[in-house]
């Protein structure tokens, strides 16, 4: 069956962003009687109908167990769910669809491979290598697998703008390193690390790589063959796909040498009690009934985001961005934190004498959603020596006039607590 | 009220700009630290309880904090100088039905304590309820001589 077709085809030029909007229902909503401007894109993104459509159409029409019944509808949903895996190695221009493991979302992928390479891989005396602005689920497996292993994590610092130090990156790097692993786009900041330097630190050594693009998968086009990474991951739900499936991409010279991590259904070839084989990949990583419908919205969501063109959506998040940060250096007080040169949708910020959750609060009340806190990267926040801070994160359907509204609101939060 | 400005009433700006009794004490017979891990705020307690008449003499706090935190500390101290320990009991227990409930105890109609129904703006608001409700569950804590640090939770 073909892709159902988008309700707004995009205009063959330039980025309609008003008619994008209308494609995402709960656009319309209003909040404290106020439209809704959705700016926490970092942590969850909105819907389009077409994704809505998918998750309703399976239910309604095509919902079975995959990879067992002989009849029909077991058949097509094992179609849909084999669809599912084409269509992201085609996003993520993986070199075959063995390569792409569903997961529930970019933490469990991170935990699979912290797990299952950890086992293999590492040893007492070994080494992990992190940088300082990773979200906690780039942080904390790796910390279970050095508790489990002996092996020890080591951290590439940042500077003040929010740039990693290559040199310094070059240094920790070393012999006994056997993974590094590290966001494409930095939640907290935004900053765009540079991937391709650090994997190649990372191979020269013969460690292996693991990206979290979390952030990037739905911004910037993936190419993870391009990238050279061994691991990458990324969640659906942030690429305005449902939530609980995400992905995990290994490089297939890996897919053999890693045991499986999850015992159960699905993950075997033969089961006996004095001996079991196990499915190959990526059966072997996917044990139990998989998120089915999570994938059908997923499909949906990546020709959502490929029709669209992640070129011409990276054009207008980085017009959006850029006119933020220039509206908001005009504010008195607020200070922005990472300013590094290459930058995804992400403004991190604090008001001089108010605190974030006080600024979230009260943006709340003109219908603004910002997230205030510390975004799940503890380690990133206290970097940069405040408790907390106030992030606007852009999505596609995000427009100049909302920006402006997000400014004005700022601007009286300033005069309610300072006057 | 508009509930934007019941939350952020004047008095709660005020203590948020000017907090009272910030600081710690050093000696003294009760602390505690309180942590939200929600949002990062932070509140330490320290108190001088009188040995005989168990009546708080003194009592200071520090830490971070969003100016609901803040403020609800600073109010805090303010009204238990010179309580006696049990008292204190009662009040944290108003305050709770004030902020989690939703209701004004008749406590808080007293003179002294009048001003701590400036916090009663935060019910409308359930994601602020544990900023509140924070520097009163570590006065809990210090009261009971608890000594590790405590989180903030919605049980209160
Ligand atoms: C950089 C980064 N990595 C990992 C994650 C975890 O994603 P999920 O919670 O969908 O597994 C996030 C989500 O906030 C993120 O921003």
């Amino acid at each position: 069956m073909n892709a159902p077709p988008l309700r707004t085809p995009p205009p063959p030029s330039g980025y309609d962003v008003d008619r994008v909007r209308e494609d995402f229902p709960i656009l319309r909503t209003r909040v404290h009687g106020h439209p809704l401007v959705y700016l926490d894109n970092a942590a969850t993104t909105q819907k389009p109908q077409s994704v809505i459509d998918a998750l309703v159409r399976y239910y309604t029409e095509e919902n079975a167990n995959v990879h067992r019944g002989v009849y029909q509808l077991s058949a097509l949903a094992t179609e849909r769910y084999e669809e599912a895996r084409e269509a992201v190695r085609t996003y993520l221009h993986a070199q075959t669809s063995n390569e792409i493991v569903f997961l529930r979302g970019a933490t469990e992928a991170i935990n699979l491979v912290a797990n299952s390479f950890g086992q293999a891989f590492v040893r007492a005396g070994d080494e992990i290598v992190l940088t300082e602005i990773e979200h906690h689920s780039n942080i904390v497996p790796w910390q279970m697998l050095c508790a489990r292993s002996g092996a020890r994590l080591r951290i590439i610092p940042v500077d003040e703008t929010g740039e990693i130090n290559l040199k310094q990156a070059a240094e920790i790097i070393g012999p006994k390193t056997r993974m590094v692993a590290f966001s494409h786009v930095s939640n907290a900041l935004g900053t765009i690390l540079p991937v391709a330097e650090l994997t190649s630190l990372a191979h020269a050594q013969g460690a292996a790589v693991l990206i979290d693009g979390a952030q990037a998968a739905s911004h910037i086009a993936v190419d993870v063959r391009r990238l050279a990474c061994d691991f990458y991951v990324c969640s659906g739900h942030k690429m305005y796909g449902p939530t609980g499936i995400g992905v995990l991409y290994a490089r297939e010279r890996w897919l053999e040498d890693l045991p499986p991590w999850q015992g159960g259904g699905d993950m075997i070839e033969t089961v006996h009690f004095d001996k079991t084989t196990y499915a190959s990949a990526p059966a072997k990583f996917e044990a139990g009934t998989p998120n089915i419908a999570g994938a059908c919205g997923l499909t949906a969501a990546l020709r959502y985001l490929q029709t669209l063109g992640l070129s011409r959506i990276a054009h207008h998040e980085h017009d959006l961005l850029e006119y933020a940060t220039a509206r908001m250096r005009e504010l008195e007080g607020v200070r922005i934190i990472g300013q590094s040169t290459h930058k995804a949708a992400v403004l991190s910020f604090v008001v001089e004498g108010v605190h974030p959750h006080d600024v979230g609060t009260l943006l709340d009340q003109d219908g603004i959603a910002v997230r205030a806190g510390h975004h799940c990267a503890m380690p990133t926040i206290e970097r940069y020596r405040v408790p907390a801070t106030v992030r606007a994160s852009f999505g596609l359907y995000n427009t100049h006039e909302e920006v402006n509204r997000f400014i004005e609101a700022l601007a009286r939060v300033r005069e309610m607590f300072l006057t | 009220m508009n509930p934007m400005l019941s939350l952020y009433q004047e008095i709660i700006l005020d203590h948020n700009r000017h907090p009272r009794n910030f600081g710690h004490l050093d000696p003294c017979t009760h602390k505690a630290q309180g942590f939200n891990p929600l949002c990062g705020d932070k509140v330490l307690l320290t108190l001088n309880v009188g040995d005989e008449d168990k009546q708080i003499l003194e009592i200071a706090f520090e830490g971070t904090g969003c100016a609901i935190s803040v403020a609800s500390a600073s109010l805090m101290t303010e009204a238990l100088r010179n309580l006696p320990v049990e008292d204190a009991r009662g009040l944290i227990e108003a305050v709770h039905d004030l902020i989690v409930e939703g209701t004004v105890p008749e406590l808080l109609e007293e003179e002294r304590y009048a001003r701590l129904k400036a916090l009663a703006g935060v019910h409308e608001f359930p994601a602020r309820v544990k900023c509140a409700t924070l520097a009163w569950q570590t006065l809990r804590a210090a009261l009971d001589r608890k000594t590790q640090e405590i989180s903030s939770d919605p049980r209160f």
